[in-house]
């Protein structure tokens, strides 16, 4: 548990960086320090690791004060992940996540092998470990980042923007991947982003910070979204709060039989069992769907260019958001809902998944 | 130029204590004494103002001072500073080293401090906040990342040293400087030619050796 105890950081030309921060993070989540640019949150995290004395307050590690700690030590006790990667130019990949536990004392050759190990953890091939850091993409070296982190197993991880460099599809994986790392190793980690989306999709607790370096709230995703504690959270949360809360929201939907066609089926076939419906939808030969089509504009053949791939899958544990989405999306007005391995469960319309909501709300 | 090559080819210039080998010995001994002292006094002072920030402008505005002094002048000023000083066989030895010295000195200060300069802010903060001592920062990130600039401003301070040795020879000091001056005196230019055509080669065998070392010591991570 990191305990803020009326943190203050002064600059010495007297501009406040943080001012009286007071938060617990508690131990095996992830709380996210958000805010825009100047509010303090990434002088926050790096008084953490003493990186940043606080001028008054304290900063506290399970109830010791960082300020006390001899700071070298204390920080091999912490994984330390940044924007820019950080990582060592003129070392390889696998001698990079070597580095604190060899300054740690494990021998070369252990601390390489764990490495490997911990490289196909964080998604990397370990055919990438002789490389040298310019010779990898941004999001490879980001998660070279996250494993040199993570490499002596600190209980706590601070993470100051780490994916706010690389390109947005990169970016969702690194976080899919770090949620998934993080079921696995429940550290306790504090992440520092400005965006909400991110905050909002990472944290168990969210701090949004304001600038001047105060804390305006903290709270759940959910929380942030349903009740915004002033009219700066509720601004900075955005727009479109009511749709995005449902990210947060799950619910039984029951899924309707849809008529299908397999890829590559006659033309005929398909207005056939259509049976004069507007669209039809197609799925691969493991029944995985791949889009919709117009039966009666279709040739001789059910072809991959006929398709309309303009709707959303929804996984049928996702969230409400997912599944009103797919239905939104899909030019029939259906959401296509699918299971783990990808096949056809059934689809939804908007109506089912709004008569969920209400059903919930009034729950 | 055929009495240059007969001049060069011809075994009895060669040995002797004023024999081509015995001359390219002292201009070696001379230069790697001067640079090694030079680097001795430089790469730290590189790497302090790198590391620190500290006397950056200081540091700039004098190299580039010394580097518009002329050798030859710089030589005669030192000259005239130290002999008085001096009272054994090396009163004129003494103050070419430290004429070269200071030529040195410029390049190699450059190249460590700007080195340094040049480490990626983040790699050092990542270091430092990994749990690297601020030494341990100095001397497992900076230096080594430093190392391309340091060689450098290193080679480029051997080839001066190499080349301007020859003038120790205007103090009545050793060296190939040596062919080039009495050459003058005894209207012997093929001697004259021959000896500055060795200066050359000797300098371009020197930075391809040094070349060949900074292949070996920079990871290859540091290769654009």
């Amino acid at each position: 548990m990191i305990v803020f105890d009326r943190a203050t950081v002064v600059y010495p030309d007297q501009t406040v960086a943080v001012d009286q921060l007071s938060l617990t993070v508690p131990t095996g989540q992830v709380t996210v320090f958000v805010g825009p640019s100047g509010c303090g949150k990434t002088t926050s995290l790096r008084m953490i690791n003493k990186m940043i004395i606080p001028t008054s307050g304290r900063v506290l590690i399970d109830d010791v004060d960082v300020a006390k700690q001899d700071a070298a030590s204390l920080r091999r006790g912490i994984g330390y992940v940044i924007q820019q990667s950080g990582l060592f130019p003129h070392r390889t990949v696998v001698d990079n996540v070597s580095t604190v536990p060899m300054l740690l004392g494990v021998g070369r050759r252990r601390a390489r092998a764990d490495s490997m190990a911990l490289l196909e953890r964080v998604g990397l091939d370990p055919a990438l470990a002789r490389r040298y850091p310019n010779q990898l993409s941004g999001g490879q070296q980001q998660r070279v980042g996250v494993a040199r982190a993570l490499a002596a197993d600190p209980p706590i991880l601070l993470m100051d923007e780490p994916f706010s460099a690389v390109d947005p599809i990169v970016r969702q994986q690194l976080q899919d991947d770090l949620l998934r790392l993080q079921a696995d190793l429940g550290k306790t980690i504090v992440f520092v982003t400005h965006d909400i989306d991110e905050a909002l999709r990472i944290g168990d607790q969210v701090a949004v910070m304001r600038t001047g370096g105060y804390l305006a709230q903290l709270a759940s995703p959910a929380e942030l979204l349903s009740d915004p504690a002033d009219e700066f959270v509720a601004e900075f949360v955005g727009r479109d709060r009511g749709y995005r809360a449902l990210g947060f929201v799950s619910g039984e939907v029951a899924t309707r039989l849809e008529p299908t066609i397999t890829l590559g089926s006659s033309g005929e076939a398909a207005r056939r069992i259509a049976h004069g419906a507007d669209w039809l939808l197609v799925l691969d030969a493991d029944r995985r769907p791949v889009g919709w089509v117009r039966p009666d504009r279709l040739g001789a053949k059910v072809s991959a260019s006929d398709l309309n791939r303009s709707g959303t899958l929804a996984h049928d544990a996702a969230p409400l958001r997912a599944l009103l989405d797919a239905a939104l999306s899909s030019p029939s007005g259906r959401g296509v809902v699918v299971d783990a391995a990808g096949t056809l469960l059934g689809t939804v319309n908007a109506g089912d998944v709004v008569a969920v909501i209400e059903r919930e709300r009034g729950a | 130029m055929i009495d240059v090559w007969t001049w060069l080819t011809s075994g009895a210039n060669w040995v002797g204590t004023d024999g081509i080998w015995h001359r390219l010995v002292q201009h070696l001994e001379y230069s790697g004494s001067s640079l090694a002292i030079a680097a001795l006094i430089a790469i730290p002072l590189g790497l302090w103002i790198g590391h620190t920030g500290h006397g950056r402008v200081v540091a700039v505005s004098l190299a580039n001072g010394i580097r518009s002094i002329p050798s030859l002048g710089l030589l005669f000023i030192v000259l005239l500073l130290l002999a008085p000083h001096i009272h054994n066989g090396d009163a004129f030895l003494i103050p070419s080293i430290v004429a070269l010295v200071v030529l040195a000195i410029p390049p190699i200060l450059a190249g460590a401090y700007a080195g340094v300069e040049q480490v990626d802010p983040a790699a050092r903060d990542a270091g430092l906040g990994m749990g690297l001592t601020a030494w341990q920062v100095l001397w497992r990130i900076e230096v080594p990342c430093a190392l391309p600039l340091m060689f450098g401003g290193f080679r480029s301070a051997a080839l001066q040293v190499v080349a301007t040795a020859t003038i120790a020879a205007t103090v009545s000091v050793g060296g190939l400087g040596r062919f080039l001056i009495d050459g003058l005196a005894y209207r012997d230019y093929s001697m004259m030619a021959g000896g500055a055509l060795l200066v050359g080669l000797l300098a371009i065998t020197v930075d391809a050796v040094l070349a060949g070392v900074q292949r070996l010591l920079v990871s290859p991570g540091l290769r654009s």
